[in-house]
């Protein structure tokens, strides 16, 4: 091997190969980001209408005929370009906007699941709605690991009672 | 999805079953599940890990787990005469490296 050719090999894999990813990384998870951030919005807006209410009580026009516990769900994670500058962050301090969004989709997404679940099984309410945020083991700050968080949306679906129906519940 | 199906029970996360009186309560009762990552399963997510977004195999092995908690908590209900419960929590915890406990709680109820 002639001199130079290992430190230049050296120098690919130390630096090369991670700015590749980081570049990767960025491109493709903002291109996922602005994907799943869309499809957020056409299905909020499909379910515009749909009653789901966080109250612990049912509202006192509904009257139920039966009722059943739905769920909804999402493991998600920042990519690697975002967590990398989230780790950055972390040293100065401050509010780390790569995290945001990122949380905020999981969170529609988890009520959206919800909302789904209900409505594929003919409920016609939810209420007592309550989000969970949990975060996955083995998740470290420098970049590497699963940095999985789940979010967890669940209620009380209710079925209306249709000889009570007034025809407009909300 | 739709937590703890058994046909004739019913679990609320409220404190009342929508239309329905408790005419006896039984108590707190439990279920819980400890989970291990698949290795499979985590490569897979590790290779995810780069470009971000859902990790769905993550998502239906915590969707499973949490219905055999909530599974097991009915059954515990059922073996108490119970034929509903309210007030379902759940909650997660760590407990190693790969490993998560998924946890479901509420109090057995007899409704009318």
């Amino acid at each position: 091997m002639e001199p130079g050719t290992f430190e230049r090999l050296n120098l690919f894999f130390n630096i090369g190969l991670p700015v590749l990813a980081l570049l990767l990384a960025y491109v493709a998870g903002s291109l996922l980001e602005r994907r799943h951030f869309s499809s957020i919005r056409k299905r909020e807006e499909e379910h515009f209408g749909f009653p789901v209410v966080t109250f612990d009580r049912m509202p006192p026009d509904w009257e139920a005929a039966s009722s059943r516990l739905v769920s909804g769900s999402i493991v998600i994670s920042l990519d690697y370009f975002k967590r990398v500058i989230a780790g950055l962050r972390a040293i100065v301090g401050g509010r780390v906007k790569t995290y945001e969004p990122l949380l905020e989709r999981a969170r529609r997404e988890a009520l959206l699941r919800m909302i789904e679940a209900a409505r594929q099984d003919g409920y016609d309410g939810i209420y007592g709605v309550r989000l969970e945020t949990s975060r996955l083991a083995n998740a470290s700050g420098d970049g590497k690991g699963t940095a999985g968080v789940e979010m967890l949306a669940f209620g009380t679906a209710v079925k209306f009672d249709t000889r009570f129906d007034s025809g407009n519940r909300f | 999805m739709t937590l703890g199906a058994v046909s004739g029970f019913t679990i609320s996360n409220t404190e009342s079953i929508p239309g329905r009186r408790i005419v006896e309560f039984y108590g707190v009762v439990t279920g819980n599940t400890v989970r291990a990552k698949h290795i499979g399963r985590d490569i897979m997510a590790g290779l995810k890990n780069v470009v971000g977004g859902e990790l769905k195999g993550y998502t239906e092995l915590l969707q499973d787990s949490r219905e055999e908690a909530t599974e097991r908590m009915i059954l515990q209900a059922q073996s108490m005469g119970a034929n509903a419960v309210v007030n379902v929590r759940f909650a997660t915890s760590s407990i190693s490296q790969g490993a998560a406990e998924l946890f479901a709680y509420g109090t057995a109820v007899r409704v009318e």
